[in-house]
């Protein structure tokens, strides 16, 4: 079994160098432009631009789009859920921040 | 066709053979909930994840789930599974979602070549490859200074027969200067290859910072606990600071309260702006373990007859 050693150059951090289109985030999700809509109007996602096929999304928008469509297939959750499961996420990772920052002992993860 | 074992799904939904399709959808939605690695802090949660999900593929189709439970009952008591000749003909298997990647061989043996079909179809179709998502820890050090970094992935790959197995793959990545817990670095190429003419996809990297045993990391800003002495709290000092990336002296004001937290600004971790360390303090007592020390708190509590450290809790 042979390990073929591979030199990248160049890493880019998603959520500050990079812009996607939908197209992109599609593709990136493995799903449609009606389930990337759905998370628009919901609020999870936060593109730029009037028109679907002008939407620029900010690089964090990707992570966020991929979670939230795993939880919508894997969980069988409509885009409100998808939603709410996300804001919780999102308040439990800053409580979790919070308490390592205070030295607190963590859960098991 | 190799020998493998045999995957009692109704097991892993906790299940009786004669569980209704319901029962079983309900099963998968509340082990899914317990076990989705987004939302479970269990320690296994993932692969826990992947078991529970294969369940559900496979026994959520009535077509499908009557090929395995014909495959089950000829399986009896053997421990070592093969999948007998010609079993599959006759029984249509719907599309199956999900990433196939992620199937067991036991799973691909049954219902794989239902997919390969399909596969041999798109591969004369120009499509880009899938792109590929992992995660790579890296130390609290090289995200403070960047630089080149090998990791070693398991990466799915298909052989000639269409057989998958997970082959190691080192890549020596740059890891960018200041990249903070949580964020995604994108390698552009790295995943599936393309069919056809199509490009090959991209691999996604998920950082999670090792911050080690002194320091603690929130976003950009990086926390220590730094002990002092007593007199050094109320008389003031100038005392030496660990950062990740070197130490640093620092003035400890004179007064300073137990848990005082005092920034260094631009000392975290070097993104754009980059974070600040705060060094919070503790007082360390001296332990009052021989004469002299027991004396020398003695005279120290002498000096401060009038002090009441509980006078907010007498109001």
């Amino acid at each position: 079994m042979s390990q073929l050693q591979v030199s990248i150059t160049h890493a880019a951090i998603v959520e500050t160098d990079l812009q996607f289109s939908l197209d992109d985030l599609c593709r990136a999700c493995g799903t449609d432009a009606e389930r990337v809509a759905a998370l628009v109007h919901e609020g999870v996602l936060a593109p730029v631009g009037d028109r679907t096929m002008e939407w620029r999304f900010g690089g964090a928008d990707l992570p966020r789009a991929r979670r939230a469509t795993r939880l919508m297939l894997e969980l069988e959750l409509n885009a409100a859920g998808a939603a709410l499961v996300l804001d919780l996420v999102d308040e439990i990772e800053a409580l979790r921040s919070r308490l390592r920052r205070y030295g607190a002992p963590q859960p098991r993860s | 066709m190799a020998s493998m074992d045999f995957k009692d799904y109704y097991a892993t939904l906790g299940l009786a053979k004669a569980a209704t399709q319901e029962e079983i959808k309900r099963s998968y939605r509340k082990l899914a909930r317990k076990y989705h690695p987004d939302v479970s802090k269990e320690p296994d949660a993932e692969a826990r994840f992947k078991e529970v999900a294969e369940a559900y593929e496979a026994l959520k189709d009535p077509a499908r789930r009557a090929a395995y439970d014909a495959v089950g009952q000829q399986h009896g008591a053997e421990r070592e599974f093969r999948p007998p000749p010609g079993w599959n003909s006759g029984y249509e298997f719907g599309d199956g979602a999900g990433d196939d990647a992620s199937r067991s061989d036991f799973f691909e043996a049954l219902f794989g070549r239902a997919n390969a079909g399909m596969r041999a179809e798109r591969a004369s179709m120009h499509a880009a490859g899938d792109d590929h998502h992992a995660r790579v820890q890296v130390d609290l050090l090289d995200a403070y200074r960047g630089g080149r970094r090998t990791i070693t992935l398991q990466a799915p790959v298909r052989d000639a027969q269409g057989r998958l197995s997970l082959q190691p793959r080192q890549l020596e990545v740059n890891i960018p200067k200041g990249v903070q817990d949580g964020q995604h670095l994108r390698l552009k190429g790295q995943g599936g290859p393309g069919h056809g003419k199509g490009a090959a996809g991209d691999l996604y990297l998920e950082v999670q910072i090792t911050p080690g045993k002194l320091f603690r990391v929130d976003g950009r800003d990086v926390y220590v606990d730094l002990p002092v002495a007593p007199w050094e709290a109320a008389l003031g000092a100038s005392v030496t600071v660990p950062t990740p990336d070197g130490s640093v002296q620092l003035v400890v004001p004179a007064g300073s309260p137990a848990g005082r937290s005092l920034r260094l600004r631009g000392k975290g971790l070097p993104a754009t702006p980059p974070g600040d360390l705060y060094a919070v303090l503790s007082i360390a007592l001296p332990p009052a373990a021989n004469d002299a020390g027991q004396a020398a708190y003695r005279a120290l509590a002498g000096s401060f007859e009038g002090f009441n450290p509980r006078v907010a809790l007498e109001a």
